[in-house]
């Protein structure tokens, strides 16, 4: 077999008494992707950083073994690092936005990159970036060099930081979460781009939170669980026949079709029965809205009965999240109307309209931003249980509806977990006793075991509560586990409607099927197919 | 290491300059104003610490009492900025477009004008005096107060916690006293403790013009004033309020920093 690019051997990396990393040994041959997979705070990143030199001084880093194509690199001084980084190991990090520099034009960026490593002569660098953004898929190189990092869409950006990661053919290129920020369809091809990296002879470490991510590319999964490699081996074994319990752990909560009524954080557990929807709870009759002339909504209808879900999904900016402002009242349409439980918001006083509001709450995305941070989960709680006139001794109840104790009453959102934040959230939009809960996005920020749970609590809760709920997302396999109906949106429009098993199993919309097969798949012998094409 | 050393000692020195301006009879003996014509414009001694100086009077008492009127003239300048100014904010960030147009054109022309002339200006009117030289002060500080509670409340305005209270069903009145104006009253308050001390310098300027406290009162800048005329002669008449504004600023630039960087 041939030499690896990289290869370490029992590493350890602590920082002061914390251990981030205990003994992980891996190794990437040319040609080969590996994936480093595991939630937040497993160590992967720590992992990644590690063979960039990147660990930070605080760092206390040993391995029996760190080499760099043939090179003891567990000496190297910070001047050997930077010979490394950008020249033999190309480094793709989730966010282009925060990575790449906001004050200059991309181009600019790729061309630094050049330059410092001397790959090209000076007079050649214009060709050579222009070359590169051609290569990764950007259209239009000589416009988009020019332009900025905030003027270009996410999957653009993507693209220009992997052009800079790649600019001195690296032998091995570490990609950490490089689609987590971007919508489905715009993943599929930066794993498409990766893949032809990899084909190319580039050695691929891939790192991801996504079972169904790395799925497509990966040769072998390394699952990592605070700080060590629980599970490791081919692709395929480790998708198909899991031994760890907690990679079986893992797969288990993806949702999908096939887990729909099912405990995802639980598959021992008897499925929930669901009670039958009731009366119509919101009615949002040719809903439209523009800003500055941009049509965000355009003709929206639906009807969302007590006790069901209805799921929206779509891409950035194909007018959900306006939507479900719209739903909510913190936006007047420009046509059309929204009643809740028969009450249309149009022409309510103040007064009514407050009223009103509590029929109908919201769970957003990032709960960290929507929770007051001076305020003490006690008084989060304490305001939404005033609003709907109980009592401000049943928060512990609430805690205990949503999982939690009352331990957490006086903390403050910023010293909570993602997933415990997300309960508070659910508590309190629970609170004023609602018909309906709004959900915009509310797991995309969360791990996939933490999602699982989450997405458990809902379902737990809609069956004793009778609530309905309103769930936006862009992630398709979790509007199929939790949704009854399914709206599928693009540009402001709804494109297709119907029973959600009807419309992601048999869309008859061509944007519907782009989006399904844009999907990650976790069955291994589809992506093998399609990797062979 | 170093840095909490250094607001150790800040701290050290604003209390004790606390405990001057509040109880200054335990830290010296006689009245501030106990002239003794036959000790006077004598230099530092067991005696008279910090020296005499024209009128034989203990600079050191003298310094003692100047920190009452010293630091009121910086604290209530501050106070009365802070209140104006975040009135102002709030007007210009809530009250509409027309509010804020005429609100911070207004600000804009209080900022363009040189401060001192300013200051000169409120007490020609006035006549001098601590009150006065507070209204001056307040009145040339008070518009970056209002620019920056305009900031926040903007910014805090669409926040998502602010929507989630919406959504809850709170009235707005409501959700501006809980949530809009307490978040951005956070940063306005340190910006208020560094400037303290740059208030507290101003006054000691206006009374160094002579515009301040009247004599006989012990006041740092009036000290230093008097004190020019026997610079070559006497040196400590001047030099000891000098180096107790100069501390004092110090530190609470210092202990302000502090708080600044335990706050973010």
């Amino acid at each position: 077999m041939s030499v690896p690019v990289v290869e370490v051997a029992d590493l350890h990396v602590s920082f002061g008494p914390v251990a981030a990393v205990r003994g992980v040994s891996l190794a990437v041959h040319p040609g080969e992707c590996v994936a480093l997979v595991g939630e937040s705070g497993s160590g992967k990143s720590v992992t990644a950083r590690t063979l960039l030199g990147l660990t930070g001084e605080q760092a206390e880093v040993s391995a029996t073994r760190l080499r760099i194509e043939g090179l003891d690199a567990s000496g190297f001084s910070e001047r050997q690092w930077r010979s490394v980084r950008g020249r033999r190991i190309g480094f793709v990090l989730q966010d282009a936005l925060v990575s790449l520099d906001s004050l200059r034009p991309v181009g600019k960026e790729i061309a630094e990159t050049l330059r410092l490593h001397r790959a090209v002569p000076r007079d050649a660098v214009r060709g050579r970036v222009l070359e590169l953004l051609t290569e990764v898929g950007v259209p239009e190189p000589e416009r988009r060099a020019r332009q900025y990092p905030h003027e270009l869409s996410g999957g653009l950006r993507q693209r220009a930081l992997i052009a800079s990661a790649i600019a001195c053919h690296p032998r091995l290129l570490i990609a950490d979460e490089p689609t987590t920020a971007l919508d489905v369809t715009v993943q599929a091809q930066i794993l498409r781009l990766l893949g032809e990296r990899k084909r190319a002879g580039t050695a691929l470490l891939l790192i991801s939170h996504d079972l169904a991510v790395v799925a497509e590319l990966a040769d072998r999964i390394l699952v990592m669980k605070d700080g060590v490699v629980v599970e490791s081996g081919p692709a395929q074994r480790v998708l198909r026949e899991p031994e760890h319990p907690y990679t079986r752990g893992l797969l288990a909560a993806i949702p999908t079709a096939a887990a729909k009524g099912a405990r995802l954080s639980d598959p021992a557990a008897p499925p929930l029965r669901r009670a039958p929807a009731g009366e119509v709870v919101i009615e949002a009759r040719d809903l439209a809205r523009s800003f500055r002339g941009h049509r965000a909504v355009d003709g929206v209808s639906f009807e969302l009965r007590a006790g069901e879900t209805l799921g929206i999904v779509g891409e950035s900016g194909s007018g959900k999240t306006t939507t479900a402002r719209l739903v909510l009242g913190l936006l007047a349409p420009d046509r059309g109307s929204v009643a809740i439980d028969g009450q249309p918001w149009a022409g309510l006083t103040p007064r009514r309209r407050r009223e009103l509001r509590r029929h109908i709450q919201v769970v957003y995305q990032d709960p960290l931003s929507s929770f007051d941070p001076r305020f003490t989960v006690r008084r989060i709680l304490a305001e939404a249980l005033d609003v709907g006139g109980r009592p401000r001794g049943e928060a512990v109840r609430l805690l205990e509806q949503v999982g939690l104790d009352a331990g957490v009453l006086d903390r403050r959102p910023l010293r909570l977990s993602g997933g415990q934040r997300q309960r508070v959230a659910i508590a309190r939009a629970l609170a004023p006793r609602p018909r309906v809960i709004v959900c915009d996005e509310p797991v995309s920020a969360l791990d996939v075991s933490i999602q699982a749970q989450v997405l458990d609590l809902l379902a737990e809760l809609q069956a004793e509560l009778g609530v309905a709920y309103l769930f936006i997302s862009h992630h398709l396999g979790v509007v199929q586990h939790v949704s009854d109906r399914v709206l599928v949106m693009k540009d402001g429009r709804v494109v297709e409607s119907g029973d959600v098993h009807q419309v992601l199993t048999a869309p008859t919309a061509a944007y519907t099927r782009e989006l399904l097969a844009a999907v990650p798949q976790l069955d291994t012998t589809a992506s093998l197919v399609r990797r062979a094409s | 290491m170093r840095a909490r050393v250094g607001v150790g000692a800040a701290s050290a020195v604003l209390a004790l300059i606390t405990l001057a301006a509040l109880a200054p009879g335990l830290l010296t003996g006689g009245p501030p104003d106990q002239a003794d014509a036959l000790a006077a414009l004598e230099g530092p001694s067991a005696a008279h610490w910090f020296g005499t100086d024209a009128n034989g009077r203990d600079v050191f008492t003298r310094v003692v009492y100047g920190a009452a009127p010293s630091l009121l003239a910086g604290l209530g300048a501050t106070a009365l900025a802070v209140t104006v100014g975040t009135a102002l904010g709030l007007l210009a960030a809530l009250g509409g477009r027309v509010l804020d147009e005429v609100v911070m054109r207004l600000v804009e022309v209080v900022l363009a004008l040189p401060t001192l002339l300013l200051a000169l200006l409120v007490i020609t009117v006035t006549g001098p005096g601590t009150v006065n030289v507070i209204l001056a002060i307040a009145l040339y500080t008070a518009p970056s107060y209002a620019r920056l509670v305009r900031a926040q409340t903007m910014v805090i305005r669409r926040a998502g916690y602010v929507e989630a209270a919406t959504s809850l069903g709170l009235s707005q009145g409501r959700i501006i006293l809980r949530h809009v104006l307490p978040n951005a009253f956070e940063p306005l308050l340190v910006l208020a403790t560094i400037e303290v001390g740059i208030a507290l310098v101003a006054a000691a300027s206006l009374s160094y013009l002579g515009l301040g406290p009247q004599p006989p009162a012990p006041e740092w800048g009036a000290m230093l004033s008097g004190g020019r005329d026997y610079f070559s002669v006497a040196w400590w008449i001047a030099i000891f309020p000098g180096v107790a504004i100069t501390l004092t600023v110090l530190s609470i630039t210092v202990v302000g920093r502090h708080l600044q960087r335990r706050i973010s």
